[in-house]
């Protein structure tokens, strides 16, 4: 259960990028994470609500984007997408994958704020 | 009221995969070969490297452990058994260890310098799961499993397999009454890590401790050219 650690990196993140727009209140935080990450999306959302209470991104919603896992075929000279991770073979060609090129992110891709309206300098 | 999206596209342990960055910069200028083991609570990683450490010590390398877990100083206690140095690392509750743990209790770890050693081994808190999100800025991360586990935990636990650079079975000497179906654990942890260097080991024989010592000596060799 390492997802509290996770929301709560998100959480100091997201704030410290927040505190350039001043008054700005957080309405959404997007993540992409990859399937091979053993991150539970339930988990996080579980955690979203605790981690996020007194900071600017109290309220906001969380919304997360799955990423497949993608290996190089070297017998197929291509980016093959797996149906799971059960078993790190080409679904083209059943030849074994080492090389992997997509499904460990845990990233935060962007956040949407609403801004009052901006103070007209002198 | 008008609404802006901040496009950030920022890893989100960023914080850890700068520090273990760091971390191996300075275990390759130092020529230390450093592991990171993982397994679930109960494999006998402890035993595993236990065992190792008296053997690399009796052949005149220069070995030390940190070692970590929830709470107490049960493994390092057992660990300073062999003879190097060891430093218990509690996490007093998070689930694995972390890049800022390491580089906390390698700094002033009395009488241990990075450059007066040949490996450094990293005991995970037993879990298969958080430990896989973790660099600790290790060269080989180790995945192990016992012949009393099952042998479906590769497909249970694929993410912490696929990451692995080794695998090792322990408690080999026991499999016969446990009823351990050894072709099916090789056939499961290639499925999940084609490839992947496997030890089938007992820490309490020593069987196949030899090939396991082998493989370090290798790999330092390797890493240090």
């Amino acid at each position: 259960m390492h997802e509290l650690s996770i929301v709560s990196s998100v959480v100091d993140t997201v704030t410290e990028s927040v505190a350039a727009y001043p008054d700005a209140r957080v309405l959404e935080v997007r993540l992409r994470v990859g399937v091979l990450t053993s991150v539970v999306v339930d988990s996080l959302e579980f955690c979203w609500g605790i981690a996020t209470e007194g900071t600017p991104l109290e309220g906001s919603r969380l919304v997360v984007t799955m990423v497949p896992v993608l290996m190089h075929c070297d017998k197929c000279a291509a980016d093959v997408e797996l149906d799971g991770v059960q078993s790190f073979r080409c679904p083209r060609c059943g030849e074994p994958c080492t090389d992997l090129r997509q499904g460990r992110e845990l990233d935060i891709e962007s956040f949407e704020i609403d801004e009052v309206e901006e103070k007209v300098k002198a | 009221m008008t609404t802006r999206i901040v496009e950030l596209r920022q890893g989100i342990l960023k914080k850890n995969d700068e520090l273990a960055r760091g971390l191996r910069g300075r275990y390759t200028a130092a020529g230390v070969l450093v592991l990171n083991l993982v397994s679930s609570p109960g494999t006998g990683k402890t035993a595993f490297l236990e065992r190792t450490l008296r053997e690399l010590l009796a052949r005149g390398f220069r070995a030390a452990a940190l070692v970590g877990d929830l709470e107490t100083d049960n493994d390092a206690r057992r660990l300073a058994a062999s003879g190097a140095p060891v430093r218990q690392i509690n996490t007093h509750g998070i689930c694995h260890l972390d890049a800022e743990m390491i580089d906390r209790h390698l700094a002033g770890w009395e009488g241990v310098e990075l450059g007066g050693l040949d490996y450094l081994f990293i005991e995970n808190v037993g879990n298969l799961v958080c430990p896989s999100s973790y660099d600790l800025g290790e060269k080989i991360r180790v995945a192990l499993l016992s012949v009393t586990e099952g042998e479906d935990k590769p497909l249970k636990y694929p993410t912490l397999f696929n990451s692995a650079d080794a695998a090792v079975i322990t408690k080999i000497d026991i499999a016969e009454p446990c009823g351990f179906d050894r072709e099916l654990a090789l056939r499961n942890i290639n499925e999940i890590r084609p490839g992947i260097r496997i030890f089938e080991t007992s820490s309490k024989t020593g069987v196949g401790m030899e090939g396991w010592l082998a493989y370090l000596e290798e790999q330092r060799l390797i890493r240090a050219s």
